[in-house]
């Protein structure tokens, strides 16, 4: 399976994210730079973590104009797999292929530290090899991951099974005192109707070696593989 | 001719402003219990150009819309548009 890792001006994540993938999860990975525009041999495409333009603006609303991503939204509203990580996800919403927009934390603070994460639905193909309900223990590291929609978006979030992961203690509890940001409803990540776009705040290429004290998103990146042989297969 | 925009850009008012809330809390410690709420926003200033003053307001707005203001959690005002004679730019 053919990986293409998106790098922005301002990623910093991009390089984990190669990392990761070529070794433990795909030989094949190459960087994509932004300014190229072919994408049609890539079978996911990855938008890393960091600060795209240095967070100027809005996080995410510049690196959106980036010649790049043109081809991203093709490529995904013809049902191409897209996983975007922090920066990433704050991309994916600056460019409309997921709904709602990102906040600063209600703490005002960066915050990094391993939080858990509840697998809310295993009917996309980054999740499809969890089991529903699992919690797996994933670092976060931003600023701005306090996600908001409004009450009809998330009423519509709800019914197409839109939310993927949330912030959530040990045992799985979704509650105020473990949402690290503000939140809505402890959203950690989001997907696409139909389930191709992945954006989430968290950061499943940072433990994905044993070494690192997780090897929750590892997880992650093994549906994908997975799901991408059964989809060939089918 | 050349303009000058100045457009300003807040959260909508049914989102929760965290800079906004914490601003106003220092200010009540420091005694000004008057203050009964601050948002916080940002403030752009434009120079453009245009063939007249309904085609700036126009062009504003376009960038405003794509680029400056994310409308999901953001709203703006176009406070000011005039035109800069030649011996100002």
């Amino acid at each position: 399976m053919r990986f293409g890792v998106v790098v922005f001006p301002g990623s910093n994540c991009d390089y984990d994210c190669y990392f990761a993938i070529k070794q433990w999860v795909s030989s094949s990975v190459e960087f994509i730079w932004h300014k190229s525009t072919r994408l049609n041999t890539y079978d996911c495409i990855v938008l890393p973590g960091g600060f795209s333009y240095g967070d100027y603006l809005r996080t995410g609303a510049i690196a959106r104009f980036s010649p790049v991503m043109d081809n991203v939204i093709k490529y995904a509203e013809n049902g191409g797999l897209v996983i975007g990580i922090c920066n990433g996800f704050q991309i994916l919403l600056e460019s409309g292929l997921l709904p709602g927009a990102m906040l600063r934390n209600t703490s005002l603070r960066f915050v990094c530290k391993y939080i858990t994460l509840r697998t809310v639905t295993t009917r996309t193909p980054f999740t499809a090899s969890l089991k529903k309900g699992e919690v797996l223990s994933v670092p976060i590291a931003h600023n701005e991951g306090n996600y908001y929609i409004d009450e009809k978006g998330l009423e519509e979030l709800q019914k197409n099974s839109q939310i993927v992961f949330q912030y959530c203690d040990a045992d799985g509890a979704v509650s105020d005192s473990s949402n690290p940001n503000g939140s809505l409803l402890n959203i950690a990540g989001i997907c696409s109707k139909r389930g191709n776009i992945l954006g989430m705040m968290p950061h499943p290429e940072r433990c994905c070696d044993p070494l690192l004290g997780s090897i929750d998103g590892l997880k992650i990146f093994q549906s994908i593989t997975e799901s991408f042989k059964k989809m060939q297969t089918a | 001719m050349k303009f000058k925009a100045a457009v300003v850009v807040t959260l909508k008012e049914s989102v929760l402003d965290p800079q906004g809330v914490t601003i106003k809390e220092a200010l009540h410690h420091m005694r000004y219990n008057q203050i009964e709420s601050v948002r916080l926003g940002k403030f752009v200033e434009i120079s453009l150009d245009a063939s007249s003053a309904e085609n700036a307001e126009k062009l504003v707005h376009e960038t405003c819309r794509k680029l400056l203001v994310n409308q999901v959690i953001e709203t703006y005002k176009l406070q000011a548009l005039s035109p800069v004679s030649q011996k100002e730019a």
